[in-house]
Order: C-alpha cells, then sequence, then structure tokens
C-alpha cells in the first residue's frame, strides 16, 4: 500500500532533529532539574521511531546502520566501568567524584562522574527500546 | 568499606557484556564463561574465608554509609550461597556446552546466563530492602529471557504465565516495601530489624511479615502459591531448567531466611507457626506431586517443592539446631537438584522420551550414569553418609527440641516418599530391558556426565565433611540467631 | 489529599484485578500496568505528600518531601516499563505462534507438546 505522507515526512525531517538536540540537552542538563539518561534515553529513541514511522525500517537502517545490541552493550560497559572505578581509587564502589572548573564560554561548571554512569543509561535506554521496537516491527 | 563484598556481582556483569560483544563468536563465548566461572568461583571462596576469618563484611556503596546508603552485607550464610551459586553455574555451564543447541547459543544464552547470575548474587549480599527488589528483577529479567529462549510453542505459553505471576508479585514487593516504608522509615534491613525490636512488632508489621510471605512464597513456591512452577519449569530446556530449579526458588528461600530471621522475629506464635503450617502443606503437595507423575521431569520438579517445605518448616522451628539443618540442607539441595536435573536431562536425551513408562535397561550401557544417578537419589533422600542426612537430621533434631511431633513426622515420611520418587525413576529407567535403541551417537554421554560428577563429588563430600562445614555453618547461624551481630556489623555502632 | 490518593490507589488495584481476571492477553497486560502504576502511587503516598512541595531541603522552603520513595519510584517505574514491554513482545510473538490470545485456550496439560 502505497500512502502519500508527505507532510509526515517534511515535518519529520525538522522535527527529528529538533527532538534529539532537546534529548541531548535534557541528558545533559539532568544532574541540577529534571532530566536524565534514561529520559533523554526514551526521547532519542522517540526521534527515532519518529523516523521509522515517516519512512521505513529500510531507510533509517540505512540513515543510522546501528546494531543496537551493541548500544546495549556499550552503555552496559561504560555504566559498569564507571561503578568500578571504584576500585582503583581505594575507595567504595560508585563513588561519586566531582570538580567545578570554569571554562572560557561556557563558565563555571561541574563535572561529575556520575554524568559518565548516566551516558551508559542513555545508551542502554536507546538499544533496549530500539531493539524491542525493531523486534515487532521486522515480522511485519 | 571493603570493595570485594560486590565482586561476585561485579564480575558477572562484566562478563556478560564481554560476552554481549563476542555474541557472534560461540567457541569464544563458551572459553570465556567457563573461564569467567572458574575466577568467580575463585572470587566467592575468597568471600566466604574472609568472612569466615573477619567476620561480616560490608560495603557502603557510593561511599554513603548505612543506613543513609544502599549497603551490600556479605555474612556468612550469603557469602556461602554465592558460592553455591558460582559452582552450580559453572556446571551448568559445562552441560550447556553439549546440550544447549547451536541457535540459543547464538541468540545471547551466554551472556543471559551471567545476568541471572548477577541477580541471584547480589539478592544473596544486598542488605537493602528496596535493592533486593531490584536483583530480583534482575533475575527474574534473565530468567523470562532464558525460559523463553528458542521459542517453541510450550516456551512462549508457559513464560506467558510465569511473567504474569512474577509481575503480580513484583508489584506486591513494592507495595510491601512501601508499607512497611511507612511504618518503620527505612529501607536499611539492620536498621528495620532494629527499629522492629524497639516497638517490638505491634500487630501491623506482622501483617507486613505476611506480606513478604506472599512475595517470597511465590518466588520459592510454597504451598498455596506453588501452581505455576511446575508448568513454567517444565518449559524450557535441560540446562535452563537445572538452572532455574537450582537457583531461583532458593533465592525466595533465602529472602524469607533473611526477614524472619533478622526482622519479624518478635511474634513468632503467629508468623512462624503460619509459616510451619505453610511448609507442612507444601511438603505434603510436592510428595503427591512426586509420587503422581510418570513423567521425569515433573517427579523432580515435584521434588523442588518438597524441598522447599522442608526448609521452610526449618525456619519455622527458629532454634539452632533447625537454623542449621535448614542451611546445610538448603546448600544441599541447590547441589543436588542441579545434578539430578542434569542427569534426567542425559536419560531423556537418550530415550527420545520423558516417560517413565517408555525408558528401561539404561544400566546396561550406561553404568557410570547409572550410578551417579544413584547417589544423587540417596543423597536427595538423606541416607548417611552423603549430604541430605545432617541437614534433615538437625531439622527433626530442632523439631523434637520445640516439640512439633506432626512436624518431625511429615518431614521424615516425606524422606520416605522422596526416596520412592527417585527409586522409581532409578528402577524404571535403567532397571529392566531397553526399550527401543537408545540415541546413542548424538549425545555425547560422557561429556555431559562430566558437570553431573562434580556437583554429586562436591555434595558427597560435602556430606561426609559436614564435620569440616559445621565452623561456617554455625557462624552463619550465630548471625541468624542473634540480629544484633548483623546490626551491629552493618550499622557500626 | 494523602485520603484521595488512597481512593485513588484502591480504584487502580480495583481496575488492575478486574483486568487481570479477564482471559484476553491483552487486558491483562493493562492490568500489570495498573497494579505497577498503583504500587508507584502509594509509595508516593506512604512518603507523605505534603501538599506537593519539592523534596529539597533550603532555606526559603517551609517543608520539603522525603526524597527516597522518590527514587524508589522512578526505579520501579524503569523496571516495570521494562518488564511490561518485553511482556508486549512476548506477547504479540505468541499470538503469531499460538495463534490465540485467549488464556483459556493456552491453558495446556502436561502431555502435549
Amino acid at each position: 500500500m502505497k500512502q502519500n505522507d508527505l507532510i509526515l515526512q517534511t515535518v519529520t525531517k525538522v522535527a527529528a532533529f529538533v527532538i534529539l538536540l532537546f534529548a541531548v540537552a535534557i541528558f545533559l542538563g539532568g544532574h541540577y532539574s529534571p532530566g536524565g539518561g534514561f529520559v533523554g534515553g526514551l526521547m532519542t529513541s522517540a526521534a527515532i521511531v519518529l523516523l521509522l514511522l515517516a519512512f521505513d525500517l529500510k531507510t533509517v537502517t540505512a540513515i543510522l546502520p546501528i546494531d543496537y545490541k551493541v548500544l546495549i552493550g556499550s552503555g552496559l560497559l561504560i555504566s559498569s566501568l564507571t561503578v568500578a572505578g571504584g576500585l582503583l581509587f581505594g575507595v567504595p564502589l560508585m563513588t561519586h567524584a566531582y570538580r567545578y572548573i570554569d571554562l572560557p564560554i561556557l563558565g563555571h561548571i561541574s563535572l561529575h562522574t556520575a554524568v559518565l554512569f548516566d551516558l551508559g543509561v542513555y545508551l542502554v535506554v536507546v538499544g533496549v527500546t530500539m531493539t524491542i521496537i525493531q523486534t515487532i516491527g521486522e515480522s511485519e | 568499606m571493603n570493595n570485594l563484598t560486590f565482586l561476585p556481582v561485579l564480575w558477572p556483569l562484566f562478563t556478560g557484556i564481554l560476552l554481549i560483544f563476542i555474541a557472534k563468536r560461540i567457541k569464544l563465548q563458551r572459553w570465556v564463561s567457563l573461564f569467567s566461572s572458574l575466577i568467580g568461583i575463585v572470587l566467592s571462596m575468597y568471600l566466604v574465608f574472609s568472612v569466615h576469618s573477619q567476620g561480616i563484611l560490608t560495603l557502603g556503596v557510593g561511599s554513603w554509609e548505612a543506613p543513609f546508603g544502599i549497603v551490600i552485607v556479605a555474612d556468612m550464610l550469603a557469602s556461602l550461597l554465592v558460592l553455591t551459586t558460582n559452582i552450580i553455574g559453572l556446571a551448568i555451564l559445562l552441560y550447556s556446552f553439549h546440550s544447549i543447541g547451536i541457535e540459543r547459543e547464538r541468540h545471547y544464552y551466554y551472556p543471559v546466563f551471567q545476568f541471572l547470575l548477577i541477580g541471584v548474587n547480589g539478592a544473596f549480599l544486598t542488605g537493602d530492602l528496596f535493592n533486593l527488589f531490584v536483583f530480583f528483577e534482575v533475575m527474574l529479567m534473565a530468567s523470562y529471557v532464558l525460559l523463553v529462549l528458542g521459542g517453541t510453542k510450550i516456551q512462549l505459553r508457559e513464560s506467558l504465565k510465569y511473567i504474569i505471576v512474577n509481575v503480580l508479585s513484583s508489584s506486591f514487593f513494592v507495595i510491601m516495601v512501601a508499607y512497611l516504608y511507612s511504618v518503620l522509615g527505612t529501607l536499611n534491613m539492620a536498621q528495620i530489624s532494629q527499629r522492629i525490636a524497639e516497638v517490638n512488632q505491634p500487630a501491623i508489621l506482622s501483617v507486613i511479615a505476611i506480606g513478604f510471605l506472599i512475595v517470597f512464597g511465590l518466588k520459592g513456591a510454597i504451598f498455596p502459591l506453588f501452581q505455576w512452577l511446575p508448568g513454567s519449569y517444565y518449559a524450557p530446556p535441560i540446562p535452563v531448567m537445572a538452572l532455574f530449579g537450582a537457583l531461583l526458588t532458593k533465592v525466595g528461600i533465602y529472602s524469607i531466611f533473611r526477614t524472619y530471621t533478622l526482622m519479624f522475629y518478635h511474634d513468632q506464635g503467629y508468623t512462624h507457626t503460619f509459616l510451619a503450617w505453610l511448609a507442612l502443606l507444601t511438603i505434603l503437595i510436592g510428595v503427591i506431586g512426586a509420587i503422581a507423575y510418570w513423567d521425569i521431569k515433573k517427579i523432580i520438579i515435584y521434588n523442588i517443592i518438597i524441598a522447599v517445605g522442608v526448609i521452610i518448616f526449618g525456619i519455622s522451628v527458629m532454634n539452632e539446631q533447625a537454623l542449621s539443618g535448614s542451611i546445610l540442607y538448603l546448600i544441599h539441595d541447590m547441589l543436588i537438584k542441579a545434578a539430578l536435573f542434569l542427569l534426567i536431562g542425559i536419560m531423556i536425551k537418550l530415550c527420545g522420551s520423558d516417560d517413565l513408562r517408555q525408558m528401561g535397561g539404561l544400566i546396561k550401557q550406561y553404568p557410570a550414569l547409572a550410578w551417579t544417578f544413584f547417589i544423587a537419589a540417596i543423597s536427595l533422600a538423606g541416607i548417611p553418609p552423603f549430604s541430605g542426612f545432617a541437614g534433615k537430621l538437625l531439622i527433626l533434631q530442632g523439631a523434637g527440641e520445640s516439640g512439633n511431633f506432626l512436624g518431625m513426622a511429615i518431614v521424615l515420611l516425606s524422606s520416605l516418599m522422596v526416596l520412592y520418587s527417585v527409586m522409581k525413576i532409578f528402577m524404571y529407567g535403567f532397571w529392566g530391558t531397553p526399550k527401543a535403541g537408545y540415541r546413542s551417537a548424538a549425545v555425547p554421554v560422557n561429556k555431559m556426565l562430566i558437570p553431573a560428577v562434580i556437583l554429586v563429588a562436591i555434595s558427597v563430600l560435602f556430606g561426609v565433611a559436614t564435620e569440616f562445614m559445621y565452623p561456617f555453618i554455625s557462624q552463619a547461624v550465630e548471625t541468624l540467631l542473634n540480629p544484633d551481630i548483623y546490626i551491629k556489623a552493618v550499622l557500626k555502632e | 489529599m494523602e485520603l484521595l490518593m488512597a481512593i485513588v490507589i484502591g480504584i487502580l488495584f480495583m481496575c488492575a484485578t478486574y483486568l487481570m481476571l479477564s482471559k484476553s492477553m491483552l487486558r491483562i497486560i493493562i492490568g500489570t500496568g495498573l497494579l505497577s502504576h498503583g504500587a508507584h502511587l502509594l509509595i508516593l503516598t506512604m512518603g507523605g505528600l505534603k501538599g506537593g512541595s519539592v523534596p529539597l531541603l533550603s532555606d526559603e522552603t517551609a517543608s520539603y518531601v522525603d526524597p527516597l520513595p522518590q527514587a524508589l519510584i522512578l526505579t520501579a517505574i524503569v523496571i516495570s516499563f521494562g518488564v511490561t514491554s518485553f511482556l508486549l513482545v512476548l506477547a504479540y510473538r505468541s499470538y503469531q505462534e499460538l495463534g490465540t490470545d485467549d488464556m483459556e485456550e493456552m491453558r495446556g496439560t502436561e502431555t502435549n507438546e
């Protein structure tokens, strides 16, 4: 069945990137305000799902040739390496290290190891959600 | 602070992640899993000996000290169970190489296997009630995947039921945690125990205790909540079945151990009597099932339920003998159930059927298989000097001391029935005339027998050397009987 | 406020129980979803609502709510998200394989298959 979904496709081309950027913003803002890896990841996968709806699975896999299962693995790896960092420094696992630094343009900014953990969460969420959606989508 | 405490959880995590990346290279996956399991055993042995020499080890995760953060607590009971888990993991892994099938191996069997170990080890080691829930979920998630992996019709059908039952029990867990939190304002197990002792367990806490019993009873398959077990455990292939039978129900039992000895021990007339009745009914139901079926998988599955009943009965008696008996029997049962599942797996593969009436005469061609099964069977029934004996004896002594003679009688009779049910397998499966040809060519019997022999040998050693094990067991029991030891170790007062 | 929440939780549990007792697979899944919503709301209520203030302790705010239940809910939501999505995929797969979403027909005895 050939559908005329020109409007959806045109809107998606713009909207998907807006959603992706907003997802990154929410992910980075997660430490002091609502947000974080989980929400950011869900939003990123929402953008990809929007692409899937507007175009089809083949096109999207051509644009984003990612094996989402590897994405899950990488996310888990990053998170658990952050957790295990405590072993190297002789502090309890998952101990949170942070520092405030001054950068030229961004100004006073804080750096946290929690961000690394959250990056892992982000990747896992994107990986898991997309794996599930692909599994259902492929069989149709 | 001791990071060693968390390593039995972290190590399989890293292995699992590594295995995801090499999912397409099956040979390599096998070697990595095997190597990692060996390291896991070494780690957990080290943990057991550290706990033996230094007492309870704790780790405040993220440098948050208890009771404010999540605390990982390795006491003797937990570390012994972690060690047993790792040994069983290794044996089942060895068995999987020859029986799980290349399709499952390619579809993330080994990574998920490691994730299951994370969940089980984590549930044993955590000292925080909500964290226990999280590790339960990790374990359950992995078990869902293992159960459905392969996607045959019966697997799909049974895993749907299994998941729904477990989602229900997880929701119950969350609800009970919420109630407990609103009453006591803490989720740290040591602090919960302390606060319950301060208020001397009013009725509402006893109700919450029974609520937790429903949650853990669903996982551990005690009397009214066991119906899901025979169907769900029947569906997956043998290694997965062995993994579930040996580990998953035991996590439920361990949680009952923790909650009923550490926290809710003030109103024993109510909670523990209730527990005792449920345990005895569980034994009865298990015995009926084990005798009734001709299907060897079903017989062993119902034997899981009997063992659950016996162990819970030991907990409900709540004195030194009964508790040490329960711990001994718990470890024994994990080892021997895994071994029995592996052995009947070989039998089913050979005969091409799991109906006893279609079997017979295996002993002529496979004497090693037959005698390993025989030893496993009589250890299960608790014949001295094998491993089930000491545990059951102590449970009976404990029950006698507290005057529960009905319980004693039922446990004793159940041993007899267990013996009957496994001897039925031995007599019909191994004696008699061989029915139609075995599929010997397709089954690498000797290779598959090795892990079962390892498990049976360990369990025999465990039975013969109970004297050597006893210091460890009594250290575990001491903590269970005096919650103050646990509380002091965790809260550092 | 707590009383209202208690009633809402009760209604959620009621609907969940009703849905889970039906035969259709999809209704059961929605039922489990409602049940976990109820459980999460219960945790939140059990921690005390205090008129919806934020879980921050500072000089300006007069009252603050307990942050722990919120952390617990977040964890529980993530878990139930994972389980529900897995369950949906599984239900879909088994609908394809078994050709039914009726639990009655999925009963199965120990001898078949």
